[in-house]
């Protein structure tokens, strides 16, 4: 067993014991808190896995401003801080469900796309910008194209439901 | 061995920097505001113009009773004052000296700077919430608020100045430095050191801690240690972005007989944008809520793309 392997091992616990008390926390805060240490020890994975690019860009935008907004709505909603806020919905059994079967599927496609890949430590290739700007916009330009529409389709959203009282 | 004395050497150094600097931060915004004001300032603590003072006041920190409210939620109200803190202790790792005097020359030393500064923000925002009282939440909320707004022109300021060098390594920014950066990069100068002030919640933009509405924000509860730390971290903020501001913008350790002195001129030109941002506290009021967000979204946002377009003719040019 290399240090790698040990330190991904470590990192890997972290995650899914962070993740499964997201959860499971019985408020709301500490579910937010607990996915800022999730989305942390999964950038720690993009580091083992020479993506160094994608795990900053992780810290950024998900530690530093998905959960301050997640935080920010809490705030700006009703503030559950007692006990039992995170466990005021009836939809847990169906989130269950939806989640198991998420997890199913990804796993599924990742299996089927890296089943057998060994990964060769001495020819490690580090996810510099350099080369994820070369692959983002040679080789995979319409995947990212296509895909910044979701980002529009959000930004229309968000639009008509702001505009919804304003008639 | 050699390797092991070398890093332990450089974590040594950026330690000790993390450990004076703001202090002497600190020093400088007691006497430049007592001044500008026409008032002394301490003058007692040490003797010589009071330069103990921050000596003294963190022994009368130490002495105080740490309090936590009974409502409080106990470990993240601990907590939050090291996650506002450490952040910068990290980042301060990554900014360069000279050419090889830095903590850790990371090929994307810029987005490593700007990514782990997001995160201290966290410390203001579970403090806000976890403090169980109306004028914290609604200063954590100001916080927010505050951090989305001015998070987008303070990136894009950056990048402007990373796409003029070709690198995201702070080392390659400084080194592509030129004189004619202080005419094509000024707005992004401006934008980075107006967005770095209102994610550090300085004056002109503390909204968040507005003494006369919010008794002072998410850090009403605290005090002892924990407030110190969280006063620590304001400075230790300030460090970091003139240092960043320097880099990127001055050159870094660039200057006359940059070979020898170059680790003093990047001190000198931190020292200048610090003085900046304890000038700006004394001659300018607080902004408003919705003046702060205006100013972010109409005003700085199209000031950096504007920027980030002209950028791109020059570097195309």
């Amino acid at each position: 067993m290399t240090a790698v392997t040990v330190v991904f091992a470590a990192l890997g616990v972290v995650t899914l014991v962070s993740a499964f008390l997201v959860v499971t926390s019985d408020q709301i805060v500490h579910a937010a808190l607990w996915l800022v240490v999730t989305l942390g020890a999964i950038a720690g994975l993009y580091i083992l896995l020479a993506a160094e690019l994608v795990a900053w860009v992780q810290v950024l935008i998900y530690i530093g401003s998905v959960v301050v907004l997640l935080l920010f709505a809490l705030m700006l909603t009703r503030a559950p801080s007692g006990p039992g806020s995170a466990t005021a919905t009836r939809n847990q059994p169906l989130a269950a469900v939806v989640a198991g079967a998420v997890t199913v599927g990804l796993g599924a496609v990742v299996w089927a796309g890296f089943g057998g890949e060994v990964i060769d430590e001495d020819e490690i290739r580090i996810g510099t910008a350099e080369r994820l700007g070369d692959a983002l916009f040679r080789t995979w330009v319409l995947p990212f194209e296509v895909l910044s529409v979701v980002l529009l389709a959000a930004l229309v959203g968000a639009i008509v439901l702001t505009r919804k009282g304003a008639r | 061995m050699a390797e092991v004395l070398d890093v332990a050497l450089r974590c040594v150094v950026v330690l000790a920097a993390f450990l004076v600097l703001p202090l002497a931060v600190g020093q400088l915004e007691h006497k430049t505001m007592a001044h500008m004001q026409s008032r002394v300032g301490p003058m007692y603590a040490g003797g010589f113009h009071g330069w103990a003072q921050l000596v003294a006041d963190g022994v009368k920190f130490v002495q105080k009773e740490a309090v936590t409210p009974s409502a409080a939620d106990r470990p993240v109200f601990a907590l939050a004052p090291g996650v506002a803190l450490v952040p910068y202790l990290v980042v301060l790792f990554v900014i360069p000296l000279g050419p090889s005097a830095v903590g850790a020359d990371l090929d994307l030393g810029l987005f490593f700077a700007l990514a782990v500064m997001s995160i201290g923000v966290l410390g203001t925002l579970m403090g806000g919430w976890a403090s169980a009282n109306k004028y914290s939440l609604l200063g954590g909320l100001r916080t927010a608020s505050q951090l989305m707004s001015y998070e987008l022109p303070m990136v894009l300021a950056a990048v402007s100045a990373a796409m003029m060098a070709g690198s995201l390594s702070l080392v390659g920014i400084a080194q592509a430095w030129e004189w004619s950066w202080l005419l094509w990069q000024l707005p992004a100068l401006v934008v980075f050191v107006v967005a770095g002030l209102a994610e550090l919640q300085r004056p002109p933009f503390d909204m968040p801690i507005a003494d006369a509405e919010l008794v002072l924000g998410p850090y009403t509860e605290y005090g002892g240690m924990r407030f110190a730390m969280f006063l620590l971290a304001e400075y230790a903020g300030i460090v970091v972005l003139s240092a960043l501001t320097a880099t990127l913008f001055l050159g870094g350790w660039r200057g006359p007989s940059s070979d020898e002195l170059g680790w003093l001129w990047v001190l000198l030109k931190t020292m200048v944008v610090a003085f900046l941002v304890v000038w700006f506290r004394v001659a300018w009021p607080r902004m408003r809520e919705d003046q702060l967000n205006a100013l972010a979204w109409k005003i700085l946002v199209p000031l950096a793309l504007g920027q980030l377009a002209l950028t791109t003719v020059v570097v195309l040019a």
